[in-house]
């Protein structure tokens, strides 16, 4: 009896000893787990924004390429989210929309809560000519809408690609600007006429 | 003369300019591509007197100081390579280390050394671990910058030979394609693809083994715009910050697997640190 424990309490000790030594993959939960316990809030970003949403969830386990039906699914999820302007009313003042396109701030723990938070478009974007600063992350949206015109159709799409670019590409890199509120419906309206009123740099 | 060569210069390139200009059409415009130029010029420039070796010197005296409640100094402290060994160590961190039972990077094994050579308090020694805006190098940053200086042009060589680094690895992973926050960024998001810039400022990407040995091997850093010297938590850190997340604890389990991670992906490249960077 006294011999049978001792043998059980050995080999117990061998396992948990080995355990440490034996290479075995961690799962996603301990993972998370160890992830949860890394961060802390600062300011306004809280840890709460570690908890992902089924999109993020499902674009970083398939890094962004997810199977064709969840694809499919989250796109018309997203677009469901989309709220077009209350008024009809789709362009703004372009000249504003280009300070909201060259400004960084908002939602960083070192911003402010009652920051307006800008689009950074030029951090991804070429934009206007004149501003040479500009990154290639996104596509560049030069002379968008001499291109593309202005239809009710291209107006909408625009809108709804700011609002929520999953919309259109499940697993897109852009930030959800109206979704996520990090801009006005007022500060959207700006920007599309950045992108689209004739007068604007962009289409010079 | 300098200002002669310089003019000389400026207008070489303006020249090579234009021709790249008319080669590659509207996507990249001559003015964009001469600001670049004019930037790698500038950071070229930088290379001539590092602060960082200011810091070294200072880092090195507070290394052989005697300091804390068990005024010893850190000249016992085991960075992974033996005991008094700082020669080439941080190329080596993260590594496992039994005494820890842990995987720890520089900045980790450092404060690890500091409770149990020196008796000084945990949370002490975690308090402010960078430096404000003017204000002078933190004891961390001057420690790190004499460490990571005795392994220029040492061999990057993290280990993956022990189960505990191999986790390690695997979570760093996992953290670097996590997309969060209200902007949904990971640091794939950035660096994950090849010749990306935010703005001007190139990105490396940690997928292929040349550009993440290049960006690991500058890392730490002094920075001629904030006026200090950054360490490869604050790298993380300030990361972080721009792509909308909480803040990462600072030499927490998270930030080392993500170390880890990228260690590995930058083995074989060759330590330069402190570089200088605008």
């Amino acid at each position: 009896m006294r011999a049978g424990f001792l043998v059980a309490a050995v080999g117990a000790f061998a396992v948990v000893g080995c355990a440490s030594l034996v290479y075995s993959a961690p799962s996603k939960e301990e993972t998370l787990a160890v992830i949860r316990s890394s961060f802390a809030d600062h300011g306004i970003a809280k840890i709460d924004r570690l908890k992902q949403t089924e999109l993020q969830a499902v674009c970083s386990d398939t890094r962004n390429n997810p199977p064709r039906d969840v694809r499919e699914r989250l796109e018309k999820a997203a677009l469901a989210t989309v709220k077009y302007p209350s008024d009809g009313k789709w362009l703004g003042d372009h000249k504003q929309g280009e300070r909201i396109a060259q400004t960084g701030v908002g939602l960083q723990w070192s911003d402010r809560a009652d920051t307006p938070a800008g689009g950074n478009c030029y951090a991804c974007h070429q934009l206007s000519k004149a501003e040479i600063s500009f990154g290639n992350i996104g596509p560049s949206l030069y002379n968008y809408g001499k291109l593309r015109g202005s239809s009710e159709a291209i107006q909408r799409y625009t809108w709804a690609k700011i609002w929520n670019t999953h919309s259109f590409n499940a697993c897109s890199s852009m930030p959800r600007y109206g979704d996520a509120g990090i801009l006005t419906e007022a500060q959207i309206r700006d920007v599309m006429a950045l992108l689209l009123d004739p007068a604007s740099p962009v289409n010079q | 003369m300098a200002r002669r060569r310089s003019a000389s210069v400026m207008r070489h390139w303006a020249l090579t300019c234009v021709g790249i200009g008319l080669a590659v059409g509207t996507t990249m415009p001559a003015a964009q591509d001469n600001t670049m130029q004019e930037i790698e010029r500038y950071r070229l420039m930088l290379q001539d007197s590092n602060p960082a070796e200011l810091m070294v010197a200072r880092g090195e005296g507070l290394w052989k100081e005697k300091r804390g409640p068990k005024n010893a100094t850190l000249e016992q402290c085991d960075l992974g390579l033996g005991p008094g060994v700082v020669k080439g160590a941080y190329a080596r961190l993260p590594r496992y280390f039994a005494d820890a039972d842990q995987v720890l990077d520089f900045e980790a094994r450092l404060v690890h050394c500091m409770v149990t050579l020196q008796g000084i308090d945990r949370a002490t020694a975690t308090k402010n671990p960078y430096s404000g805006a003017g204000e002078r190098q933190t004891d961390i940053e001057a420690l790190t910058a004499y460490v990571v200086e005795q392994s220029r042009g040492a061999p990057i060589a993290v280990s993956q030979a022990h189960p505990q680094e191999k986790a390690a690895f695997e979570r760093g992973k996992t953290l670097f394609y996590m997309r969060a926050g209200p902007y949904d960024f990971a640091c794939a998001t950035c660096h994950g693809a090849d010749n990306q810039r935010i703005r001007l400022q190139e990105l490396p990407n940690f997928e292929k083994a040349e550009a993440a040995q290049r960006a690991f091997a500058s890392w730490p850093a002094y920075r001629v715009s904030q006026g200090a010297l950054r360490t490869m938590q604050w790298r993380l850190n300030d990361c972080f910050r721009q792509a909308r997340w909480p803040e990462p604890i600072f030499i927490s389990p998270a930030s080392i697997d993500l170390i880890t991670f990228l260690g590995v992906r930058a083995n074989g490249g060759k330590m330069d640190s402190p570089s200088i960077k605008r």
